[in-house]
């Protein structure tokens, strides 16, 4: 959360995303100049822009930096085990289908631990926004290597620098089924705001993946500077490429950002398939849950 | 409440215990239900994969099982009574958000039915060695509810049963099944739904500016809110105040923790359940769940016409452990034998609770098949000496 520190006339409950976010649990645990708050801040943006219902609104994360976001967004948020932020928004959206939920979690977290559920949530075009804040690291645990730290980075377990080629998450998402594929820095708030109202707008399974800096871990063990030298970084090394091609968008380390939105198409998400199919097998025994849930009331 | 008739097969069926399991279930209200396939367990999840269209409920073939329990806590915070089924490996992956469905107190129900293990073991063969691990698989201190069907129609009852207990104190019950009553094919009378009681999910009445997710009030468990009513509530895996934000200190700790052991601790006698047969003058009671308990009664007979006087004391509720019982029995008996399909898992347990004052002595079996009641008649004489 951009904090107000520097307008002392502003109070706290007076910042235009106040209302998205628990006041009551601010301050928040992330560093100065991480990238997390930013993103939080163009998400809670676009859910007032979208003008979507904030009670139907529910939110998931995982472990890690970014799973804390989970606990700090006013909405029904639920803070899970590591990894598996998406089977359990699968279980919300499953058991309420009228519920829009979002996973809100960090790289390592859903494409390391969580890799085999990201990959089956996207070929089953699971109805999930999924906003992935990629580091490069394992921040919270102190900058172990992950699953997309770039090659040659440094990391805290691969202290001569990283040998192990990292993956391209708009490529891992759009070969296995995501139908919204977008990638951005923090540094670009408006574009990314964007991003979000577009996909809170669509189904199926949407991707955002957001670069942030880590100036605790990330940028200090590689000797990058501050979270604003970082900043400055994206600023000089992110290139737009709209419609580019998934394959050409890997990240080498401190090398081009290539952002922009990769994909943006309509597919029938699982739960589509699911009613069309049983309608068409079973026709008037097909009894689907209804939108507000399979709950029994007493 | 009483059932809703829509997920209610009433009548006199010839079912397996897996069948009988699945039936449970959609009588009891269960609505989602995510799975993986696995021996000896699958054929629940393929009933009710083959029944959920017509009922309005959504089956969903997971990844593996750490998604299928993830998705289970999920639909439960909908409301929707929600369950899977698995056995030994996928029990052993479900552990961690087992431990998640304890942490923030979902309703839930998981059915193992039972194999030969270690690791992969013995897939298609029967086994009773999940015991201990469905008490205390999960890192970390809480308690669940495990209960152990002897029959396709136990199957069905605990089934219903399981779901109830996990409304009433918000914890994950366990349906420990074993793949002999699993894949055992006998009557099982389903009743018509207004005999079926059914503990509904309550959800809380408050206003959401005066909810707090785990405030008890001296309640058993907290109220209840679901996503997506407005009351924009937080839960975590973390240790948590009443407001379910996380507060990481050994004061929270203590009160968070121990009110997740005490529900079920200190309401141990209201959700203990056995069956207790001819105990009294008895030299030996024989303490036995699952299949076992139907291959102990052979035993007993056998023992019985060698003149032994033998109890049978036959845990339909093994977690928690009817601890109360087994003190008062062991102060009147010499022994306590405890046929198991395992290398002795209960038995701890009763040697635990018979303190020194009875012997408890295990019949130990590695599973792939059941004791021969021969060996459970000499035990028992053996005791009796």
């Amino acid at each position: 959360m951009s904090t107000v520190a520097d307008r002392p006339e502003v109070r706290p409950e007076e910042h235009p995303v106040a209302p998205y976010i628990r006041m009551d649990r601010m301050p928040h645990i992330w560093c100065p100049t991480c990238g997390i708050g930013t993103v939080v801040k163009c998400y809670a943006t676009a859910l007032g822009e979208s003008g979507v219902d904030l009670d139907k609104v529910a939110i998931v994360s995982g472990i890690g930096c970014t799973g804390r976001v989970a606990g700090y967004m006013k909405l029904d948020g639920f803070h899970t085990t590591h990894g598996r932020a998406i089977p359990f928004a699968t279980g919300l959206k499953l058991g309420r289908p009228e519920l829009l939920v979002t996973v809100f979690s960090g790289d390592g977290d859903l494409v390391g631990i969580g890799g085999n559920h990201f990959i089956h949530a996207a070929r089953r075009n699971m109805d999930l926004l999924v906003i992935l804040v990629n580091n490069f690291i394992y921040a919270m645990t102190g900058g172990q290597n992950g699953p997309t730290t770039p090659l040659g980075a440094k990391s805290s377990t691969m202290p001569f620098g990283n040998f192990e080629r990292p993956f391209s998450l708009p490529h891992l998402a759009a070969s296995c089924g995501a139908t919204y594929v977008a990638r951005w820095t923090c540094l670009h708030i408006r574009q990314l705001t964007k991003s979000f109202r577009e996909a809170i707008s669509r189904k199926g399974f949407r991707f955002i993946e957001v670069i942030t800096p880590c100036s605790t871990l990330y940028a200090r063990l590689n000797k990058l500077g501050t979270g604003l030298n970082l900043m400055q970084f994206y600023h000089d090394n992110a290139e737009v490429r709209h419609g580019a091609d998934t394959r050409e968008v890997d990240i080498a380390f401190q090398d081009k950002l290539v952002c922009g939105k990769f994909l943006d198409e309509e597919r029938p998400t699982f739960l589509d398939m699911m009613h069309e199919h049983y309608r068409r097998i079973l026709g008037d025994k097909y009894v689907p849950m209804p939108p507000q849930g399979g709950m029994i009331r007493g | 409440m009483k059932a809703d008739p829509a997920g209610v097969l009433t009548g006199a069926h010839y079912l397996d215990g897996d069948f009988a399991c699945g039936e449970g279930a959609m009588a009891a209200g269960c609505r989602f239900v995510a799975g993986y396939p696995i021996t000896p367990s699958t054929e629940v999840v393929e009933r009710i994969a083959r029944r959920f269209p017509m009922m309005g409920g959504t089956f969903i073939q997971m990844e593996d099982e750490l998604a299928s329990m993830a998705a289970v806590v999920g639909g439960s915070w909908t409301g929707t009574k929600s369950m899977t089924v698995t056995s030994g490996p996928g029990f052993s992956l479900m552990m961690e958000n087992i431990g998640l469905a304890a942490m923030m107190e979902t309703p839930c129900v998981v059915v193992n039915v039972q194999r030969g293990g270690p690791s992969t073991g013995l897939p298609t063969m029967v086994g009773q060695a999940d015991m201990m691990q469905a008490r205390w698989g999960s890192h970390g201190d809480y308690e669940v509810i495990a209960l152990c069907p002897q029959s396709p129609q136990e199957a069905f009852d605990l089934t219903v049963d399981a779901f109830n207990l996990s409304e009433l104190y918000r914890v994950p019950v366990l349906v420990m099944m074993d793949e002999c009553v699993g894949h055992m094919t006998e009557r099982v009378m389903i009743p018509p739904p207004e005999q079926i009681e059914v503990v509904p999910r309550t959800l809380t009445t408050s206003p959401p500016e005066q909810f707090l997710p785990y405030r008890v009030n001296g309640r058993v468990a907290p109220e209840f809110a679901r996503a997506g009513d407005g009351y924009r509530f937080h839960t975590t895996g973390l240790t948590h105040d009443e407001r379910g934000y996380p507060v990481m200190s050994a004061e929270c700790q203590e009160t968070c923790v121990r009110r997740l052991v005490e529900k079920v601790r200190g309401n141990a006698q209201k959700i203990v359940r056995f069956e207790e047969t001819e105990t009294e003058g008895a030299e030996v009671v024989v303490l036995a769940y699952g299949i076992t308990a139907r291959v102990a009664r052979m035993g007993i007979e056998l023992a019985r016409r060698k003149g032994v006087k033998v109890g049978f004391l036959r845990l339909i509720v093994a977690w928690p452990f009817p601890e109360r019982r087994i003190r008062e029995l062991a102060c009147k008996v010499k022994a306590f034998v405890v046929p198991e399909l395992n290398f002795g898992q209960m038995v701890l347990e009763v040697e635990r609770c018979a303190a020194g004052k009875a012997a408890a002595v295990p019949v130990p079996h590695a599973g792939g098949s059941v004791h021969d009641p021969g060996d459970i008649c000499e035990a028992i004489v053996r005791a009796a000496r």
